[in-house]
């Protein structure tokens, strides 16, 4: 018995270190102010550089990225739900090639697909624009919004909407009394995913926005250029923060069964 | 209402789940339609509720032709194997939304819930109107689906395994109140199951169904009593079958080893034939003992193993290559054993056996 709490304190502690290790590593670069080789630890710390990011730029990318995370969630629930549910519960034509269609851009390496994609966006006057990004942006949200929106209208029971339809009601009315209020977690699990992916995505944002529009992922890229380890360092821990909310709260609504359901026709 | 189909014919690609079916269920009474897994029962059904298109044939609601029309407009009323209660909604919503579809006032609503709800024993509790259904058991929610379904005073009343989901005990009870609730409403109700005895016990009239075909029509004595066919005797109960041929000179008929005098009509000498018996319908005898029926058809063979099953022993006895099953109220312990089959208990069809699993009940 004793060696088997041994071993799972060395498992445990070792997987703290490899979970945390690296953060570490960020928290400290964020209050270091004076850190040369061959010092184990900064010679200096405080909250300089933390006050410097906090009231620059990092704010206005901060509220850019929020802003346009919003509305690519927004606009890939609003386009998602019909089709999912539609996906879900008609013998579409084609269906499988529809599906197919939306996992492409996965499929090829992103660099060339959003450096070919700005080429067009540019010549639409959507470059270095928040409309060019929140589109280019809607390429991924869409993968992520079918394929989980179609899941979540399986995982409902089609003889719950026969119930109602047996009844008298329209399809319509079958969806919005029946169909849609038990969606309603899956929706918010697939909206903050979208949310998530938003918040987090680089290539697109940095091809088509740069170098006006700018977002966390960006600004954080940006200072590490600059050799601006502390600021990229607190970038990242900020950038860390929306995603752990996130994931706490999508705990609740996320059944593995809308992720595991993603590729399978 | 008078409940009628015609020549109803639907296919799932290759699949044919219905082929040629035509009858007409008894008018304000219960039809059950029986069968296994895959039968076509409740592609029949859904085809009578309006959620399957059929390929060919015709639905008659009494005059009208319903084949075209949505199902919305057909006025039946569905209670499905998993209840499809909605999980969102209070049990007082649950019951009251076929009400509401039809615009029916907002007090005669909640009095038609309550008098809905007393009907099938659900006014249990002062709450139960504000409660989900996810709270309530099983069988419970079962009973809140079939308020559901008869508040809205349906033409015709579908029912798609309903009880299929419950445990023994409470099966047994709703099956007793389920057709009592059926023989007060009068409703012509469409009973789909695949338990016989489920079919036998609360039908007025049974439907047996096989790979998209009517297998027999009658009352559950008709059924249970002499089945016209093979697969309905084996369907319905503890059934030995038996594979045989008419003997050369056409005075016989062969199987497990023993000459049956007498033909069967249709079958040529030579010809293949499925003999069947019930396990309860035979005695067993122990060397010596003399059969207690006059002109009981003898098979002798090897006792396998016994099983006691609560109100009878089961006695597995290898007969030529066969393996039979015999009831017998105490237990036979010798291993050599005659089984007689009285005459009239061996029923002899034309046509080769259909191996299929023996089902025990």
């Amino acid at each position: 018995m004793r060696t088997v709490q041994i071993v799972r304190i060395i498992l445990i502690v070792s997987a703290a270190f490899i979970i945390f290790g690296p953060l570490s590593s960020l928290v400290i670069w964020s209050v270091a102010e004076k850190w040369y080789w061959p010092h184990l630890l900064p010679q200096q710390v405080g909250w300089f550089y933390w006050a410097k990011v906090l009231e620059g730029r990092m704010l206005e990318a901060l509220q850019a990225g929020l802003l346009i995370a919003v509305v690519v969630t927004a606009l890939s629930l609003l386009f998602t739900v019909p089709l999912g549910y539609v996906l879900a519960r008609f013998d579409v034509p084609f269906k499988a090639l529809v599906l197919l269609i939306f996992l492409l851009p996965q499929a090829f390496p992103q660099l060339p697909v959003f450096a070919n994609a700005t080429v067009y966006l540019y010549r639409w006057n959507m470059g270095a624009k928040v409309s060019g990004v929140i589109l280019i942006q809607m390429v991924g949200a869409l993968v992520y919004a079918v394929w989980t929106m179609t899941a979540v209208f399986k995982s409902i029971p089609a003889s719950l909407e026969e119930a109602a339809i047996n009844l008298g009601a329209s399809r319509i009315r079958t969806f919005c009394d029946v169909s849609l209020p038990l969606a309603i977690p899956g929706i918010i699990a697939s909206g903050l995913l979208v949310l998530l992916y938003s918040l987090d995505e680089f290539t697109g944002t940095l091809l088509v926005g740069s170098p006006f529009v700018l977002t966390l992922p960006v600004f954080m890229y940006n200072a590490s250029q600059g050799y601006e380890l502390p600021v990229a360092s607190i970038t990242a821990l900020l950038l860390m923060i929306p995603g752990i909310v996130l994931l706490l709260v999508m705990e609740r609504y996320l059944k593995a069964e809308y992720l595991s359901s993603f590729g399978r026709i | 209402m008078e409940v009628r189909v015609e020549n109803l014919r639907k296919s799932y690609g290759k699949v044919e789940a219905l082929r040629d079916v035509s009858l007409s269920f008894v008018d304000g009474g219960l039809t059950a339609i029986l069968g296994p897994s895959g039968c076509g029962k409740t592609t029949l059904l859904r085809c009578i509720a309006g959620f399957l298109e059929p390929d060919e044939g015709a639905i008659y609601f009494g005059r009208d032709n319903v084949t075209g029309l949505p199902p919305q407009k057909r006025g039946t009323a569905m209670v499905f194997q998993n209840y499809a209660l909605w999980p969102h909604m209070s049990v007082f919503d649950n019951v009251a939304y076929g009400l509401r579809l039809q615009g029916v006032p907002r007090d005669k609503i909640r009095q038609r819930v309550v008098e809905v709800l007393e009907m099938v024993e659900m006014m249990v509790a002062p709450d139960i109107l504000e409660r989900k259904p996810t709270a309530l058991s099983g069988g419970q929610q079962q009973r809140i689906a079939l308020a559901r379904a008869l508040v809205v005073q349906p033409k015709v009343l579908l029912l798609d395994e309903p009880l299929s989901n419950l445990d023994a005990k409470v099966r047994q009870r709703l099956r007793v109140e389920v057709r009592r609730l059926q023989r007060r409403v009068g409703i012509t109700t469409i009973y789909v199951t695949h338990d016989q005895e489920e079919a036998l016990s609360m039908a007025d009239q049974v439907v047996v169904m096989d790979s998209g075909i009517v297998r027999q029509i009658g009352t559950p004595e008709e059924i249970y009593r002499s089945p016209t066919t093979a697969f309905v005797a084996e369907f319905l109960g503890v059934t030995n079958v038996l594979a045989g041929r008419v003997a050369a000179d056409g005075r016989g008929v062969v199987v497990g080893g023993v000459t049956v005098p007498g033909g069967v009509e249709g079958v040529l000498p030579g010809g293949e034939v499925t003999a069947v018996f019930k396990a309860d319908a035979v005695y067993l005898l122990e060397d010596g003992q003399a059969p207690p029926v006059p002109d009981a058809i003898l098979f002798q063979g090897d006792l396998v193993e016994v099983f006691f099953v609560g109100s009878t022993y089961r006695h597995y006895i290898a007969v030529g290559g066969e393996m039979l099953l015999v009831d017998c109220p105490r237990r036979v312990g010798q291993p050599r054993v005659t089984i007689a089959v009285p005459k009239n208990e061996l029923r002899i069809y034309g046509g080769a056996a259909a191996r299929r699993e023996v089902r025990e009940s």
